[in-house]
């Protein structure tokens, strides 16, 4: 066109524009830019995959087979969530104020530590009813993964020690003092683990009910997933309907403006990192109770406070998002298990959250395609 | 339990902290906070044995790491410079990154065998002084002595070079930096790969020359957080990083040693009698983080010092602020 109108050449060319939006973007928009991180993450993670010597599309399909293709996996699919959501519920109050607490594992072990320090020590015996047994233990969990996340808690509030690194050092810290126990003082025969729980102190599970309901049989989804749904509606209305979620998120958004509103930041850095701490230590009750009906600490250990993290950020803190998202990645590290490379999940979940972190510039900013003549 | 070889063994273990906090300083004076130290390690220590195996040359092997471990930086530094994400989330999913990454390419690797690590020799004269030549100077690693040479010029570079400068105003105050013509962020991309290089090379340092081999998580085993923590300690400065990686260095030898004696300071070792109690000296250096940060915040809200100011703010031109 531009030959037509002058008799010198003019040299069109295109230019990328990036504006600061000045609205926020539609509704459907981050739904839409988290969903394209994610399949972006995917594929990169098949190149990655590739590299290794792995098949990539076999890769996934399996991962897609081996987590929802039958009721059977599905229940396995949910037994994985569980832990992950509440460990990801855990993050997202904390990073909701813009608390980095990074240490959901460390308080998810404490929390199994304290619901197994109910039967081992034992505080409960074997006779008792199993409502008694179960409430018991859940207050023992939520109270120990509550200390363990008070120290870090405490440390910021008053002394302003960054809660990064604290929270970190008290999960290695945790894996010591659990197996210090494990290995020593509850060992179970010199093996590494406790003696099995008596089964009054099992939360209840799908098969139990196979006697009355036959298509249950075998299905261990337990009554965690129950607990951590409830956990996650209750904790949406707290953050969004009461006065202390909105004191938590103004302190997230705005700390100058909560200071002057008076609204006290030292005592509510310890109450919020408290309770992310109890609601991952919650996580590692329903773990020993649900699943692994005993202290040990390979199973325990297995990075569910570090998945939390990712689904929180996944589900942009909203505890809602976070039931779905867990399902998801509870489906990934389910069929993880048995693809090769083993490191192959890992590397999934690092990728997806890398895109995603990448992928808020467009939320915050437009990209125009200019034509510029020159 | 020899006090000289627990020192000597501490300085070996110490420098790959050393390496890695000095990196994170030099990220970190100018404004970028890096929290990904943990993975570009863990990245840096498997290029580096698995480009020694290949290659049978490990100095090859500590190019490689160094390289691989600058280039995933570089991630970090296009998500938080160019992208202006949150750099603790950023930093968090590079460690991520870096550990599924180096598990994936990893794999096998821990069979693989032993391969022709870094030399290690003693220093002529200097070896000979009383307690100091056994300590520093007699049968360390190559990388050891460069570490040493390494602290005084990276105190130099930061605070009595042009460059220096630079670095510490796009830290301290990116405007004003950007006002007198430093590009800022040309400067912050730079620093954040130069905190890459050397968190790799802690990696080689681990793999190749302190405990050689791959073993997968466990081979920085959280050494790349306690480096995050020993730079606050350090309050930015290298010299002080120095002092804190080689006491946590010996610290960490210190425990290796004092399980193995059956008789501890006359009385029977409890170490030795039940193992199960070492686990309450796993959790020293972990511990010890945790004290040496609440007494380098308290000395820091007590001096009125403190992180470079601009250190986790994106700088974003034509913006009002620091």
């Amino acid at each position: 066109m531009a030959e037509s109108t002058t008799v010198k050449k003019k040299r069109v060319g295109y230019k990328l524009l990036v504006e600061p939006r000045l609205n926020p973007p539609p509704g459907w928009y981050p739904l839409v830019v988290s969903i394209g991180a994610i399949v972006f993450g995917l594929f990169l993670g098949g190149i990655l995959i590739a590299f290794a010597g792995g098949d990539p599309i076999r890769s996934y399909q399996h991962i897609a087979k081996a987590s929802f293709g039958d009721i059977g996996v599905l229940s396995d699919t949910l037994v994985k969530a569980t832990p992950i959501m509440l460990t990801a519920l855990a993050c997202a109050v904390a990073f909701r104020m813009k608390l980095w607490n990074i240490g959901a594992e460390g308080q998810f072990i404490m929390g199994a530590f304290a619901a197994s320090a109910i039967v081992l020590t034992p505080v409960l015996s074997a006779e008792t009813p199993r409502w008694l047994f179960i409430t018991v233990m859940i207050l023992a969990g939520m109270a120990g993964g509550a200390f363990w996340g008070f120290i870090p808690g405490y440390l910021k509030a008053k002394l302003n020690v960054n809660e990064i690194i604290t929270t970190l050092m008290m999960n290695y810290i945790a894996v010591a003092w659990v197996n210090f126990w494990i290995f020593g003082v509850w060992s179970e025969g010199g093996f590494q683990m406790s003696p099995k729980f008596p089964e009054t102190a099992w939360l209840p599970r799908l098969l139990d009910y196979a006697k009355s309901l036959p298509s249950l049989r075998g299905l261990t989804t337990h009554g965690g997933i129950l607990i951590a749904i409830s956990v996650a509606i209750i904790l949406w209305m707290v953050l969004n309907r009461s006065r202390w979620g909105y004191e938590i998120r103004l302190i997230g958004d705005n700390p100058q403006a909560a200071k002057y509103a008076g609204i006290n930041i030292q005592k509510n850095i310890i109450y919020v990192m408290m309770l992310s701490g109890a609601l991952a230590g919650l996580g590692g009750m329903s773990e020993v109770t649900g699943v692994i009906h005993r202290l040990q600490t390979s199973p325990l250990a297995a990075g569910y406070g570090f998945t939390g993290i990712i689904v929180a950020w996944l589900a942009k803190l909203n505890p809602l998002v976070i039931i779905p998202v867990s399902i998801l990645f509870g489906a990934l590290i389910l069929a993880g298990r048995e693809i090769q490379p083993s490191g192959v999940p890992k590397m999934i979940q690092g990728i997806i959250l890398v895109s995603l972190i990448a992928s808020d510039f467009l939320l915050r900013y437009r990209i125009r395609i200019v034509r510029v003549e020159a | 339990m020899d006090p000289i070889i627990i020192l000597q063994a501490g300085v070996a273990t110490g420098t790959v902290l050393l390496f890695a906090t000095i990196g994170e300083i030099f990220a970190e004076r100018s404004g970028v906070m890096n929290l990904g130290v943990e993975g570009m390690m863990l990245i840096g220590a498997m290029t580096a044995f698995s480009t020694t195996i290949a290659t049978g040359n490990p100095w090859l092997g500590v190019f490689a790491a160094m390289l691989a471990a600058g280039l995933l930086s570089q991630i970090h530094a296009f998500i938080t410079i160019t992208l202006q994400a949150d750099q603790v989330v950023s930093g968090l999913a590079l460690t991520f990154l870096g550990i599924g990454i180096s598990l994936v390419l990893g794999e096998g690797l821990s069979k693989a065998g032993t391969v022709s690590l870094l030399p290690s020799f003693s220093i002529p004269v200097l070896s000979q002084i009383p307690i100091l030549g056994p300590i520093f100077f007699t049968k360390q690693n190559v990388l050891v002595y460069i570490g040493y040479v390494f602290i005084p010029l990276a105190w130099f570079y930061i605070n009595r070079t042009r460059p220096g400068m630079h670095l510490r105003a796009v830290g301290e105050y990116p405007s004003a930096a950007d006002a007198l013509g430093i590009n800022v962020f040309k400067q912050r991309y730079l620093y954040v790969f130069v905190g890459g290089l050397l968190a790799g090379l802690a990696g080689a340092t681990i793999s190749l020359a302190v405990s050689p081999g791959w073993f997968s998580e466990l081979t920085t085993a959280g050494q790349g957080w306690i480096a995050v923590g020993l730079v606050i300690f350090a309050q930015w400065d290298p010299v002080r990083a120095a002092f804190g990686a080689y006491a946590f260095g010996a610290l960490r030898r210190l425990i290796l040693d004092i399980q193995g004696p059956t008789i501890l300071l006359g009385l029977a070792n409890p170490f030795y009698y039940n193992p199960y109690w070492g686990f309450f000296l796993q959790m020293l250096p972990y511990a010890f983080t945790i004290i040496v940060l609440v007494i380098g915040s308290r000395e820091a809200i007590r001096k009125r010092i403190g992180a470079p100011a601009a250190l986790g703010i994106p700088y974003i031109r034509g913006e009002r602020g620091k």
